[in-house]
């Protein structure tokens, strides 16, 4: 009898041992999740405070690109006064793409090339594009790894007694944003 | 990426354990040598094997990434040094998702080549030497930091370490016990009179030659198993570099420069540091058709050939899947565990440019990076020349050599 309760007593010890450890799994996958999403964020906002910069040094050499400066500044005030998610990304991919023709614009403007100043800006600005494309897909990494956790056997049961729900994919809408943005500085 | 690290993981600890068995039997046998045959004696000579590793071990732990960057020379440097490789770190940092960001290092090296260390991601290092930065492109250059931040995250670094640390240990108890052979022999044969005694002169001999193959025998053997570790962790590391620029390429052609390089070899590298680096440093002739068990790194014709064969995607499966159509073996180089099924679109190159310039060029490119390294002001004149005052230099202006034209340099005091 004696035997018999201890026996019982050790395998429900190591149950609770075991839903514990996948329980502490899921929750630190989660907070990658979440951490990987700020990132985002904080890539944003770094373009956002870039932008002055670029304009300052690209403005004396460009003189005749007035529109081009102006649809920048316009994008970025629109993306940094955003109020919700839909409205945010649709303002950052608007502002993606007014840099990517700014940058466009630049290759007809040698002086502006040479300066040492403008190409410290654009050497952090176009590392910042990268830094957002690869947040992204870090995020996307740490979803697919919370996900299959959450799907696979046996943490599929813990994640559903306490209630875990998969996360979405990061998904660029415009297609042709898709291709990775072609920024060629 | 976890199923990754834990494959990893159970592969390195077996061998591991059999590296650390060597050592045992190493000790063991030279105990028993030195006791005149006595099992006790041998548990001591054991006790003293794994003493020295202990000590050796919890050294490296302590401080092992910082004598090794010593010893290689390394400096560390901030961003203003060099924007585009704090950039690029970051970079790799974020698609890896570390948790801190890595430290940055200088090599003054002309020959291009790169390693990580640390214990943990929390505290490793990222070393570049100048020659590497003055040739490549930032494609490339993303692919080898790619390649090292893999190796952050696959804990490879800490795996070397903890080998080569043990492969130490062996070389020097092995090395000890030969050399303290020869003397003796040299001296005479005093110890066979004074411990041998009466009974088991013979079965002493016998000993004794039975260690002596032993202590010739087990750095061979830990070797073996220090290369089989190391080189199968550079495929892994390629196919993690391909996964987090989904770009293979950029470290394809960067292992094509860096091995078609004229500069000589890296000067501050060793026999066990050797896994380290990204490439070999040492590239002496008919290296590469030296035997593959011998070698730390698989000949970087095949890793480039295997980068290149991964046209549909840049998922560790990809890689394997390249990895057999270039190499035609069927064992798979990546844990089947960590091929979950997932969609890793390539990418198209961020730089038109090749960084194709002429050696003079380069030459003083590695000589500014050095200079900007070592906190030389730069201070363009406007004449078009760039004046690099070193840091010691006394005077608060300095004058154009051309143009003489005078001007104040910055932060002197």
């Amino acid at each position: 009898m004696l035997i018999f309760l201890g026996v019982v007593l050790v395998v429900l010890v190591l149950l609770v041992l075991f839903v514990i450890g996948i329980y502490n799994a899921l929750v630190r996958l989660r907070n990658q999740v979440d951490n990987s999403w700020s990132q985002i964020d904080v890539q944003l906002k770094r373009r956002h405070d870039l932008i002055p910069n670029l304009v300052e040094t690209a403005k004396g050499y460009m003189k005749h690109e007035r529109g081009t400066f102006e649809a920048i500044t316009e994008a970025r005030s629109k993306a940094m006064g955003a109020n919700n998610v839909s409205e945010a990304s649709k303002a950052e991919g608007a502002l993606g793409e007014a840099l990517s023709k700014f940058m466009l614009v630049v290759e007809n403007y040698p002086e502006l090339k040479a300066n040492q100043n403008f190409l410290a800006v654009q050497e952090e600005l176009s590392s910042t594009e990268n830094k957002i494309a690869f947040s992204r897909q870090s995020y996307n990494d740490q979803v697919l790894g919370f996900n299959n956790k959450i799907q696979m056997f046996p943490s599929n049961i813990i994640a559903g007694m306490f209630s875990f729900t998969k996360r979405d994919f990061f998904e660029i809408e415009n297609a042709a944003e898709r291709e990775v943005p072609k920024v060629s500085f | 990426m976890w199923e990754q690290i834990r494959a990893n993981k159970r592969n390195s600890i077996f061998l591991m354990m059999l590296m650390a068995m060597v050592l045992l039997s190493l000790g063991f046998v030279l105990g028993m040598v030195f006791g005149g045959g006595k099992p006790e004696a041998g548990f001591i000579g054991l006790m003293i094997a794994s003493g020295i590793w202990l000590v050796l071990t919890l050294i490296s732990f302590a401080s092992g990434d910082q004598i090794l960057l010593a010893a290689s020379r390394a400096k560390l440097v901030t961003h203003d040094v060099h924007p585009q490789l704090f950039n690029i770190v970051e970079e790799m940092k974020i698609a890896a998702a570390l948790p801190k960001m890595p430290k940055i290092y200088i090599i003054n090296d002309p020959a291009p080549n790169a390693f990580a260390t640390g214990r943990s991601p929390e505290t490793a290092s990222v070393a570049v030497t100048a020659g590497l930065l003055a040739r490549l492109n930032r494609d490339e250059l993303q692919g080898v930091i790619a390649h090292e931040i893999s190796h952050i995250i696959h804990r490879d670094i800490l795996f070397v370490t903890f080998a080569g640390i043990m492969l130490g240990s062996i070389v020097l108890l092995s090395q000890v016990f030969l050399r303290g052979m020869f003397y003796s022999s040299l001296g005479g044969s005093r110890r066979r009179y004074s411990s041998g005694g009466k009974s088991g002169g013979q079965e002493q001999i016998i000993m004794l030659v039975i260690a002596i193959i032993v202590a010739i025998l087990a750095p061979i053997m830990a070797n073996l198993l220090y290369f089989a570790l190391s080189r199968r962790r550079e495929y892994l590391a390629d196919a993690g570099a391909a996964r987090l620029t989904r770009y293979p390429e950029g470290l394809a052609s960067a292992l094509e420069k860096i091995s078609s390089d004229p500069a000589p070899q890296l000067d501050t590298a060793n026999k066990v540091t050797a896994p380290m680096y990204i490439v070999n440093p040492f590239k002496k002739k008919g290296q590469m058709k030296l035997s593959d068990l011998t070698s730390t790194h698989p000949p970087i014709s095949e890793r480039v050939k295997i980068l290149r064969n991964m046209t549909h995607g840049a998922s560790f499966k990809d890689y394997s899947n390249a990895y057999s159509s270039v190499t035609h073996s069927k064992a798979a180089i990546v844990p089947t565990s960590a091929m979950t099924k997932e969609q890793v679109a390539l990418r198209q190159a961020q730089e038109k440019a090749v960084k194709q310039e002429r050696k003079e060029n380069q030459t003083r490119q590695i000589g500014d990076i050095m200079r900007k390294v070592n906190q030389f002001a730069f201070i363009p004149c406007a004449c078009g020349l760039t004046m690099k005052v070193p840091p010691n230099y006394k005077s608060k202006n300095v004058t154009c050599p051309r143009c003489h034209k005078n001007h104040e340099i910055p932060n002197n005091k």
